[in-house]
Protein backbone atom coordinates (compact mmCIF):
# COMPACT_ATOMS: atom_id res chain seq x y z
CA UNK A 1 0.00 0.00 0.00
CA UNK A 2 2.88 2.70 0.75
CA UNK A 3 4.80 1.45 -2.50
CA UNK A 4 1.53 2.41 -4.35
CA UNK A 5 1.58 5.66 -2.66
CA UNK A 6 5.12 6.25 -3.14
CA UNK A 7 3.93 5.61 -7.06
CA UNK A 8 1.30 8.00 -6.79
CA UNK A 9 3.21 10.94 -5.68
CA UNK A 10 6.03 10.38 -8.52
CA UNK A 11 2.87 10.04 -11.25
CA UNK A 12 1.62 13.28 -9.30
CA UNK A 13 4.77 14.88 -9.49
CA UNK A 14 5.39 13.97 -13.02
CA UNK A 15 2.00 15.94 -13.73
CA UNK A 16 3.15 19.17 -12.10
CA UNK A 17 6.89 19.14 -13.95
CA UNK A 18 5.49 17.65 -17.41
CA UNK A 19 1.85 19.43 -17.27
CA UNK A 20 -0.36 16.42 -17.93
CA UNK A 21 -2.93 15.87 -16.21
CA UNK A 22 -4.78 12.02 -17.08
CA UNK A 23 -2.94 9.20 -16.86
CA UNK A 24 -4.08 5.86 -18.85
CA UNK A 25 -1.32 3.41 -18.18
CA UNK A 26 1.47 3.23 -15.15
CA UNK A 27 4.37 1.13 -15.84
CA UNK A 28 6.63 -0.24 -13.41
CA UNK A 29 9.47 -2.50 -12.97
CA UNK A 30 9.90 -5.02 -9.96
CA UNK A 31 12.73 -7.00 -9.82
CA UNK A 32 12.41 -10.59 -8.45
CA UNK A 33 14.34 -9.97 -4.95
CA UNK A 34 12.54 -6.85 -4.51
CA UNK A 35 10.63 -6.87 -0.96
CA UNK A 36 7.31 -6.56 -3.36
CA UNK A 37 4.52 -9.05 -4.67
CA UNK A 38 3.23 -8.27 -7.78
CA UNK A 39 -0.56 -9.66 -7.31
CA UNK A 40 -0.42 -7.17 -4.18
CA UNK A 41 0.62 -3.73 -5.67
CA UNK A 42 -2.07 -4.70 -8.75
CA UNK A 43 -4.79 -4.80 -6.29
CA UNK A 44 -3.86 -1.94 -4.27
CA UNK A 45 -2.88 0.32 -6.90
CA UNK A 46 -6.90 0.97 -8.18
CA UNK A 47 -7.55 1.81 -4.82
CA UNK A 48 -4.93 3.89 -3.97
CA UNK A 49 -5.58 5.88 -7.29
CA UNK A 50 -9.10 6.62 -6.78
CA UNK A 51 -9.95 10.20 -7.60
CA UNK A 52 -6.19 11.04 -8.64
CA UNK A 53 -4.89 11.56 -12.12
CA UNK A 54 -4.49 8.03 -12.49
CA UNK A 55 -7.88 7.41 -11.63
CA UNK A 56 -9.16 3.87 -13.24
CA UNK A 57 -5.57 3.59 -15.18
CA UNK A 58 -3.71 0.21 -15.92
CA UNK A 59 -0.59 -1.21 -13.56
CA UNK A 60 1.44 -2.72 -15.84
CA UNK A 61 4.26 -4.85 -14.17
CA UNK A 62 7.16 -5.92 -15.75
CA UNK A 63 9.18 -8.49 -13.62
CA UNK A 64 12.87 -8.30 -14.03
CA UNK A 65 15.14 -11.40 -13.11
CA UNK A 66 17.56 -11.78 -9.69
CA UNK A 67 20.80 -11.68 -10.65
CA UNK A 68 23.55 -12.85 -8.61
CA UNK A 69 27.42 -12.61 -8.77
CA UNK A 70 28.74 -16.07 -7.44
CA UNK A 71 31.79 -16.27 -5.48
CA UNK A 72 32.51 -20.01 -5.91
CA UNK A 73 32.60 -19.87 -10.25
CA UNK A 74 33.24 -16.24 -10.22
CA UNK A 75 30.40 -15.32 -12.85
CA UNK A 76 26.98 -13.58 -13.14
CA UNK A 77 24.29 -15.97 -12.51
CA UNK A 78 20.18 -15.57 -12.69
CA UNK A 79 18.22 -16.48 -9.54
CA UNK A 80 14.40 -16.74 -8.65
CA UNK A 81 14.92 -15.84 -5.06
CA UNK A 82 17.56 -14.60 -2.70
CA UNK A 83 18.09 -17.92 -0.38
CA UNK A 84 18.67 -20.37 -3.77
CA UNK A 85 22.06 -21.93 -4.47
CA UNK A 86 24.09 -21.26 -7.41
CA UNK A 87 22.81 -23.22 -10.79
CA UNK A 88 25.58 -23.86 -11.52
CA UNK A 89 27.94 -25.33 -8.80
CA UNK A 90 25.12 -25.05 -5.58
CA UNK A 91 27.32 -22.53 -3.66
CA UNK A 92 25.26 -19.88 -1.37
CA UNK A 93 28.14 -17.54 -1.60
CA UNK A 94 26.34 -15.08 -3.81
CA UNK A 95 26.13 -11.59 -3.69
CA UNK A 96 22.92 -10.05 -5.27
CA UNK A 97 23.53 -7.63 -8.33
CA UNK A 98 20.39 -7.42 -9.81
CA UNK A 99 16.85 -7.25 -9.21
CA UNK A 100 16.59 -5.54 -6.02
CA UNK A 101 14.97 -2.65 -7.38
CA UNK A 102 11.35 -1.18 -8.16
CA UNK A 103 11.00 1.29 -10.56
CA UNK A 104 8.39 3.67 -11.93
CA UNK A 105 9.64 2.86 -15.47
CA UNK A 106 6.82 5.19 -17.72
CA UNK A 107 3.67 6.36 -18.11
CA UNK A 108 0.98 6.26 -21.02
CA UNK A 109 -1.06 9.92 -20.93
CA UNK A 110 -3.85 11.94 -22.34
CA UNK B 1 3.60 22.95 -38.93
CA UNK B 2 4.74 23.15 -35.17
CA UNK B 3 2.60 21.28 -32.62
CA UNK B 4 4.85 22.61 -29.74
CA UNK B 5 6.36 20.68 -26.67
CA UNK B 6 4.81 17.40 -26.04
CA UNK B 7 4.70 16.24 -22.56
CA UNK B 8 7.56 14.13 -22.86
CA UNK B 9 9.26 17.46 -23.60
CA UNK B 10 10.45 16.87 -27.52
CA UNK B 11 9.24 18.68 -30.46
CA UNK B 12 7.50 16.62 -33.53
CA UNK B 13 6.53 18.23 -36.53
CA UNK B 14 3.57 17.35 -38.02
CA UNK B 15 2.37 14.65 -35.78
CA UNK B 16 1.46 13.60 -32.41
CA UNK B 17 3.63 11.93 -30.20
CA UNK B 18 2.99 8.36 -28.86
CA UNK B 19 2.02 9.79 -25.22
CA UNK B 20 4.37 7.61 -23.82
CA UNK B 21 6.57 9.35 -21.05
CA UNK B 22 9.77 7.41 -19.47
CA UNK B 23 10.08 8.16 -16.06
CA UNK B 24 12.47 5.67 -14.16
CA UNK B 25 12.59 7.20 -10.96
CA UNK B 26 12.84 4.63 -7.88
CA UNK B 27 9.47 4.25 -6.12
CA UNK B 28 11.49 4.75 -2.75
CA UNK B 29 13.08 7.51 -3.87
CA UNK B 30 11.30 9.88 -1.95
CA UNK B 31 12.31 7.69 1.43
CA UNK B 32 15.42 7.55 0.22
CA UNK B 33 15.98 11.21 -0.41
CA UNK B 34 14.71 12.13 3.54
CA UNK B 35 16.77 9.29 4.98
CA UNK B 36 19.91 10.58 3.06
CA UNK B 37 18.69 13.77 4.68
CA UNK B 38 18.60 12.04 8.31
CA UNK B 39 21.30 10.50 7.51
CA UNK B 40 23.53 13.99 6.77
CA UNK B 41 21.92 14.79 10.37
CA UNK B 42 23.10 11.81 12.56
CA UNK B 43 26.45 12.21 10.96
CA UNK B 44 26.58 15.65 11.83
CA UNK B 45 25.44 15.27 15.38
CA UNK B 46 28.08 12.61 15.64
CA UNK B 47 25.31 9.79 16.62
CA UNK B 48 25.22 5.58 15.21
CA UNK B 49 22.19 4.91 14.63
CA UNK B 50 21.07 1.19 14.81
CA UNK B 51 17.88 0.31 12.92
CA UNK B 52 16.52 -2.99 14.84
CA UNK B 53 13.96 -5.41 13.42
CA UNK B 54 12.47 -8.26 14.40
CA UNK B 55 8.87 -10.40 14.32
CA UNK B 56 6.61 -8.97 17.27
CA UNK B 57 7.72 -10.56 20.57
CA UNK B 58 11.15 -11.48 19.96
CA UNK B 59 12.14 -9.29 22.78
CA UNK B 60 13.86 -6.31 21.04
CA UNK B 61 12.50 -3.99 23.87
CA UNK B 62 13.74 -6.79 26.81
CA UNK B 63 17.24 -6.26 24.86
CA UNK B 64 17.21 -2.64 24.19
CA UNK B 65 16.19 -2.47 28.06
CA UNK B 66 19.02 -3.97 29.38
CA UNK B 67 21.81 -2.77 26.86
CA UNK B 68 20.61 0.92 27.60
CA UNK B 69 21.17 0.11 31.61
CA UNK B 70 24.49 -0.51 30.80
CA UNK B 71 25.18 1.82 27.68
CA UNK B 72 23.74 4.87 29.69
CA UNK B 73 26.41 5.34 31.84
CA UNK B 74 29.12 5.82 29.03
CA UNK B 75 27.45 7.70 26.50
CA UNK B 76 24.81 9.32 25.53
CA UNK B 77 21.34 7.19 24.50
CA UNK B 78 17.85 7.55 22.87
CA UNK B 79 15.47 5.52 21.48
CA UNK B 80 12.67 6.03 19.07
CA UNK B 81 10.06 3.10 19.54
CA UNK B 82 7.99 2.24 16.70
CA UNK B 83 4.23 0.51 17.17
CA UNK B 84 1.46 0.47 15.78
CA UNK B 85 -0.58 1.40 19.07
CA UNK B 86 0.12 2.13 22.69
CA UNK B 87 3.07 3.75 24.25
CA UNK B 88 4.19 0.67 26.15
CA UNK B 89 7.87 0.14 24.58
CA UNK B 90 8.38 4.15 25.17
CA UNK B 91 7.40 3.87 28.75
CA UNK B 92 9.44 0.88 29.37
CA UNK B 93 12.94 2.87 27.98
CA UNK B 94 12.05 5.64 29.98
CA UNK B 95 11.86 3.56 33.03
CA UNK B 96 15.75 3.19 32.58
CA UNK B 97 16.44 6.77 32.65
CA UNK B 98 16.49 7.00 28.91
CA UNK B 99 14.87 9.06 26.61
CA UNK B 100 12.23 7.87 23.97
CA UNK B 101 9.56 9.27 21.45
CA UNK B 102 7.21 6.74 20.42
CA UNK B 103 5.86 6.95 16.92
CA UNK B 104 2.37 4.66 16.35
CA UNK B 105 1.94 4.09 12.39
CA UNK B 106 -1.67 3.34 13.49
CA UNK B 107 -2.28 1.40 10.55
CA UNK B 108 1.18 1.41 9.08
CA UNK B 109 3.46 -1.73 9.01
CA UNK B 110 6.65 0.03 8.79
CA UNK B 111 8.65 2.93 9.86
CA UNK B 112 9.47 5.48 7.35
CA UNK B 113 12.22 8.22 7.13
CA UNK B 114 10.00 11.33 7.35
CA UNK B 115 8.73 9.69 10.89
CA UNK B 116 11.86 9.26 12.03
CA UNK B 117 13.26 12.83 10.53
CA UNK B 118 10.41 14.31 12.84
CA UNK B 119 10.81 12.05 16.21
CA UNK B 120 14.35 13.05 16.21
CA UNK B 121 13.68 16.60 16.61
CA UNK B 122 11.68 15.54 19.72
CA UNK B 123 14.64 13.73 21.37
CA UNK B 124 17.25 15.78 23.47
CA UNK B 125 20.82 16.00 21.55
CA UNK B 126 22.80 12.72 21.82
CA UNK B 127 26.03 13.93 19.74
CA UNK B 128 28.92 11.12 20.32
CA UNK B 129 25.84 8.87 21.44
CA UNK B 130 24.03 5.86 20.20
CA UNK B 131 20.48 5.94 18.91
CA UNK B 132 18.65 2.89 18.94
CA UNK B 133 15.13 2.63 16.49
CA UNK B 134 13.27 0.23 17.01
CA UNK B 135 10.85 -0.74 14.05
CA UNK B 136 7.51 -2.31 13.49
CA UNK B 137 7.66 -5.61 14.77
CA UNK B 138 6.96 -7.25 11.25
CA UNK B 139 9.77 -9.06 9.08
CA UNK B 140 8.79 -8.14 5.73
CA UNK B 141 8.01 -4.54 4.98
CA UNK B 142 10.60 -2.74 7.34
CA UNK B 143 13.27 -4.53 5.14
CA UNK B 144 12.61 -1.84 1.72
CA UNK B 145 12.71 1.36 3.73
CA UNK B 146 15.44 3.09 4.47
CA UNK B 147 15.57 5.14 7.67
CA UNK B 148 18.84 7.05 7.52
CA UNK B 149 20.33 4.49 10.03
CA UNK B 150 24.53 2.92 10.49
CA UNK B 151 23.15 -0.26 10.05
CA UNK B 152 20.07 -2.95 10.71
CA UNK B 153 20.09 -5.35 13.43
CA UNK B 154 17.69 -8.13 13.12
CA UNK B 155 16.14 -9.99 16.27
CA UNK B 156 15.36 -13.70 15.81
CA UNK B 157 14.72 -15.72 19.10
CA UNK B 158 14.87 -19.43 19.49
CA UNK B 159 11.56 -20.23 19.99
CA UNK B 160 10.77 -18.48 16.29
CA UNK B 161 11.89 -21.94 14.47
CA UNK B 162 15.75 -22.41 12.37
CA UNK B 163 14.12 -21.57 8.74
CA UNK B 164 13.22 -18.47 9.52
CA UNK B 165 15.82 -16.38 7.31
CA UNK B 166 14.64 -18.21 4.14
CA UNK B 167 11.28 -17.74 4.93
CA UNK B 168 11.63 -13.95 5.28
CA UNK B 169 15.35 -13.72 3.37
CA UNK B 170 14.69 -9.62 2.98
CA UNK B 171 15.04 -9.01 6.12
CA UNK B 172 18.22 -10.89 6.97
CA UNK B 173 19.76 -10.03 3.95
CA UNK B 174 19.18 -6.41 4.61
CA UNK B 175 20.73 -6.72 8.25
CA UNK B 176 24.77 -6.51 9.34
CA UNK B 177 23.82 -8.37 12.55
CA UNK B 178 21.71 -10.99 13.91
CA UNK B 179 21.10 -11.56 17.36
CA UNK B 180 19.36 -14.90 18.54
CA UNK B 181 17.79 -14.01 21.73
CA UNK B 182 16.15 -16.15 24.29
CA UNK B 183 19.36 -18.67 23.61
CA UNK B 184 18.92 -19.34 27.37
CA UNK B 185 15.45 -21.16 26.07
CA UNK B 186 17.79 -23.07 23.04
CA UNK B 187 17.78 -26.39 25.02
CA UNK B 188 14.11 -26.35 26.05
CA UNK B 189 12.88 -26.17 22.28
CA UNK B 190 15.48 -28.19 20.73
CA UNK B 191 17.17 -24.85 19.37
CA UNK B 192 19.93 -26.00 16.34
CA UNK B 193 21.80 -22.79 16.41
CA UNK B 194 24.63 -24.32 13.40
CA UNK B 195 21.46 -24.93 11.18
CA UNK B 196 20.18 -21.45 11.38
CA UNK B 197 23.78 -20.15 11.11
CA UNK B 198 23.63 -22.28 8.01
CA UNK B 199 19.87 -20.91 6.55
CA UNK B 200 20.82 -17.09 7.39
CA UNK B 201 24.11 -17.15 5.39
CA UNK B 202 22.61 -18.18 2.68
CA UNK B 203 20.54 -15.33 2.36
CA UNK B 204 22.91 -13.61 3.79
CA UNK B 205 26.63 -14.14 3.14
CA UNK B 206 28.44 -11.69 5.24
CA UNK B 207 25.84 -10.99 8.24
CA UNK B 208 27.53 -11.58 12.08
CA UNK B 209 25.62 -13.96 14.01
CA UNK B 210 25.41 -13.38 18.03
CA UNK B 211 23.62 -15.73 20.66
CA UNK B 212 22.34 -13.57 23.26
CA UNK B 213 19.57 -13.60 26.56
CA UNK B 214 17.60 -10.45 27.57
CA UNK B 215 16.72 -12.27 30.32
CA UNK B 216 20.04 -13.48 32.01
CA UNK B 217 22.59 -11.41 30.25
CA UNK B 218 24.68 -13.88 28.47
CA UNK B 219 26.18 -12.76 25.09
CA UNK B 220 25.84 -9.26 25.91
CA UNK B 221 29.27 -8.59 26.47
CA UNK B 222 29.75 -9.40 22.96
CA UNK B 223 27.41 -7.49 21.84
CA UNK B 224 28.90 -4.13 23.67
CA UNK B 225 31.67 -5.03 21.78
CA UNK B 226 30.37 -5.38 18.52
CA UNK B 227 28.87 -1.90 19.16
CA UNK B 228 32.42 -0.68 20.13
CA UNK B 229 34.15 -2.19 17.27
CA UNK B 230 31.52 -0.25 14.59
CA UNK B 231 33.68 2.19 12.48
CA UNK B 232 32.17 5.30 13.37
CA UNK B 233 32.05 4.35 17.40
CA UNK B 234 35.42 3.89 18.15
CA UNK B 235 36.08 7.17 19.99
CA UNK B 236 33.04 6.16 22.26
CA UNK B 237 34.59 2.65 24.13
CA UNK B 238 32.00 1.04 25.78
CA UNK B 239 33.22 -1.54 29.01
CA UNK B 240 32.63 -4.88 28.40
CA UNK B 241 30.95 -5.93 32.21
CA UNK B 242 28.81 -8.64 31.24
CA UNK B 243 28.93 -11.53 29.52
Amino acid sequence: MALCEGIMEIVEEEARRRSFSKVRTVCVEIGALSHVDAEAMKFCFPVVAVRTIADGAVLEIVELPGVAWCMACSRSVEIAQRYAPCPCCGSYKLQVTAGEKMRLKELEID
Amino acid sequence: MDCGTDPAGLRVVGMSSDRIIQVGRDILSKNNRIAAENRARFVADDLVVYNLLSSPGAGKTSLLVRALSELKRKIPVGVIEGDQQTSNDAERIRATGVPAVQINTGKGCHLDAAMVGQAYRLLPPLNGGILFIENVGNLVCPAAFDLGEACKIVVFSTTEGEDKPLKYPDIFAASSLMLINKIDLAPMVDFDLNRTIEFVTRVSPNIEVLPVSARTGEGFGALYGWLQKQPAHRRHLVEDTTG
